[in-house]
């Protein structure tokens, strides 16, 4: 029966019906024995980055960019994460007994921290890493899997990406090192006991999937609008507790195996021009050499040049 | 703290703004966002239901707000450091109970000071009150210029309980907006924090009970003066606010937007040494508020600190959301963006708690004081 099972997980892209798609995973997983305890211990990795409305300059020697007396924030996908924990204890359908934010980074993170408690996380662990020395998405995904673990963890709610470095890697690789499932993009978490339903957008329609504890879900900006601190929260976030951890404690090395090269503007915008129509842009793109082929499809479908100039996914009607 | 109220200020408050001061009226949605952010209580203590915060993070508070709709900012600094500190310091432990969770998580305070023949003059007021032989008291006059009456419930009246013994006669009482005899008269169209209500209200034998009295009897004016001295620490920052305001959507226009003879109008050095003159002036201003703070924390004598940051910052409002609106040119003459509404709102920073010629007489006094052999 399990192997039967397992072939029709390996089937799921061919079929088309979601219906069919969800029995398979719920059969699938219906297989793995229920080790769960029924309360939500959530962990919210929590990333320090330089503040999204900042533009960022690189730095003179072109290796980085500067971020010296600039202003950073909370990740904005990891306040994504954070509402999304607190709004599963406010929904009380499943208890939640922890939330814990956790993040590697310079000292100044415990303000990071703080921003998380304030917003409802009940505690935090910080690992302290040099500001100059950050750690790559692995190093990130090795040390959540010891935290997981230690703290017992049992849902991983995690940004789909940090807004500095754009990796959007970290999620995943932890899924891989951890062996659980994972969801990612999610738009709509819902959990009802062990079970956990998630939705996600995608080109056209939704992609719902289900899996059950513990698992990861990444989250994407359509998942809710984070509140702001409010006032007696920012007090009460002064009493909790932030732990200090260093890597050596969960045995995690931060050494870094990508070396930057170069870091470097963006060549700045040229002053656009504009066009009377459809075919107005369409020769205009010919004529500067930016499309090497474009049909206008009576379908959405894509148009690319081997070496990526340009992707137009485009109907006339869409277009115009 | 600052960066909470900031945000909030800018994505909620932000996109009313405009249609508020044009309607001419808060949007309830806003005060009640101000209860849920717990900006309504902030020096409240948590046993109450407030933040449990101090004197500094009001001010904060307030001119963040200010930074993005003065008229905003002055609900929650009338409500804040005039009504919920007067019970909080002289309320008794019932009417602390009452009142302060209300305060500080539903309902709008004011405090009733002016009256139409009595501004300046403050304590030449005439509202009367007059005990009864249940024990309670009866209160009966006509107050102006109330700040948030459209919105409390809660109404501090000083009325005078013994008009023979002078100022020395008055004393403070809580009104609540249903009780009988109580009516707003009028709401007055005004230049500037246009959202803000502002009315006279009357007190038609206002018959209120003996625990309402606030503090004892025949310290009202005490009351008064030491809220007012306070008080004016927040309008000095709801200015300064306001002016830094003023200043960034003028800077971000000059130096991002316009530009005229090929380059932005922010590159020319006529425009940049006003631009940084301006900034100059108010941090010099957002240094006097925070000090002024700092004292009345510290238990210091901060009067005359507190009127010269008031002075000073209403000034700087006045002369820097002025220039901003120069800076834009014609989009800074349009009711469109705020440059023209912060200036507008500017002009009350220099009359109320207070004018700008009583600041100064205020100062002139103590140096003189200090300064008499
Ligand atoms: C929008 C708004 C909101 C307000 N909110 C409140 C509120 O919530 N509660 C409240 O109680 N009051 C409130 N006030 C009243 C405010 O405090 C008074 O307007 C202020 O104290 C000035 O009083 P007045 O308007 O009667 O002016 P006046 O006292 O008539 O002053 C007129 C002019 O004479 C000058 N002057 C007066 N006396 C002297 C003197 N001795 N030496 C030199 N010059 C002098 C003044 O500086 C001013 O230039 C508000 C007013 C406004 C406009």
């Amino acid at each position: 029966m399990y192997s039967s099972q397992t072939n029709k997980c390996l089937l799921i892209d061919f079929w088309h019906s979601v219906a069919e798609r969800e029995s398979a995973v719920r059969g699938r997983l219906e297989c793995l024995p229920a080790r769960m305890s029924k309360s939500l211990r959530i962990l919210v990795p929590v990333k320090r980055v330089i503040d999204y409305a900042i533009k960022p300059r690189v730095n003179k020697s072109q290796t980085g960019i500067d971020t010296a007396g600039v202003k950073h924030s909370l990740n904005p996908f990891d306040e994504l994460s954070i509402e999304e924990a607190v709004r599963l204890r406010e929904r009380k359908k499943t208890p939640v007994s922890d939330i814990l934010a956790f993040s590697a980074g310079p000292a100044k993170c415990a303000d990071t921290l703080r921003t998380a408690m304030a917003m409802g996380a009940d505690r935090a662990i910080h690992v302290e890493v040099p500001e100059d020395q950050p750690l790559e998405p692995l190093g990130v995904a090795k040390l959540l899997k010891a935290v997981a673990e230690k703290e017992e963890s049992n849902l991983v709610l995690v940004g789909k990406q940090a807004i500095d470095d754009d990796s959007g890697q970290t999620g995943q690789m932890l899924a891989g090192l951890l062996g659980w499932p994972q969801a990612t993009q999610a738009s709509k978490v819902e959990i009802e006991g062990e079970t956990v339903t998630v939705t996600k957008e995608v080109d056209g329609g939704v992609d719902t999937v289900r899996a059950r504890l513990p698992m990861i879900i990444t989250t994407d900006l359509r998942l809710n609008e984070p509140r702001y601190a409010s006032l007696p929260n920012i007090m009460k976030a002064k009493k909790k507790k932030i732990e200090k951890k260093t890597l050596e404690d969960y045995g995690v090395d931060g050494r870094r195996r990508l070396k930057t090269i170069k870091v470097e503007e963006p060549p700045p915008r040229k002053g656009g021009g504009k066009v009377q129509d459809v075919d107005g842009m369409i020769s205009k793109l010919k004529e500067l050499g930016k499309i090497w082929a474009f049909d206008v499809l009576p379908f959405p479908s894509s148009v690319s040049r081997p070496d990526g100039f340009l992707t137009l996914n485009a109907t006339r009607s869409n277009l115009e | 703290m600052k960066e909470s109220v900031s945000k909030f200020a800018d994505s909620e408050v932000g996109p009313k703004v405009r249609d508020m001061d044009e309607a001419e009226s808060m949007d309830p949605s806003v005060v009640e966002s101000l209860f849920e952010q717990g900006l309504m209580g902030i020096e409240i203590p948590e046993e109450y239901g407030g933040a449990g915060m101090n004197f500094t993070a009001a001010i904060v508070g307030i001119e963040e707000l200010a930074r993005v709709d003065p008229s905003v900012s002055v609900l929650c600094d009338v409500h804040n450091t005039l009504v919920n500190t007067a019970i909080l310091k002289w309320g008794s432990a019932a009417m602390k109970k009452k009142y302060l969770p209300k305060l500080a998580t539903e309902t709008v305070g004011s405090f009733c000071l002016s009256e139409p023949a009595s501004g300046s003059d403050a304590f030449a007021l005439k509202t009367r009150a007059t005990k009864t032989d249940s024990g309670s008291y009866r209160i009966s006059g006509s107050k102006m210029w109330i700040t948030n009456a459209m919105e409390s419930g809660v109404f501090i009246v000083f009325a005078n309980l013994e008009p023979s013994k002078g100022y020395k006669g008055i004393s403070a009482f809580i009104v609540e907006k249903g009780d009988r005899g109580f009516s707003i008269a009028k709401k007055e169209k005004k230049l500037g924090i246009r959202a803000s209500s502002t009315c006279v209200v009357n007190f038609d034998d206002v018959e209120v009970p003996a625990e309402n009295l606030l503090g004892k009897v025949g310290e009202g004016y005490k009351y008064a003066i030491g809220l007012l001295n306070e008080g004016r620490i927040g309008i000095a920052a709801q200015m300064t606010g306001l002016a830094l305001g003023a200043w960034e959507n003028a800077a971000k226009y000059v130096w991002n937007d316009r530009k005229q003879f090929g380059q932005l109008v922010g590159s020319f050095q006529g425009m940049q040494h006003q631009l940084a003159q301006a900034y100059t002036e108010i941090c010099a201003a957002r240094a006097m508020v925070f000090n002024a703070a700092r004292k009345k924390e510290a238990g210091e004598d901060f009067v005359m600190d507190a009127a010269m940051a008031k002075l000073f910052s209403s000034q700087v409002a006045g002369r820097v959301s002025g220039q901003a609106i120069e800076w834009m040119g014609g989009m800074g003459f349009v009711r469109e963006g705020i440059a023209e509404k912060m200036w507008r709102d500017s002009k009350i920073g220099a009359i109320y708690e207070g004018t700008s010629n009583i600041q100064l007489t205020t100062v002139a006094k103590l140096l003189q004081k200090e300064y008499t052999t």
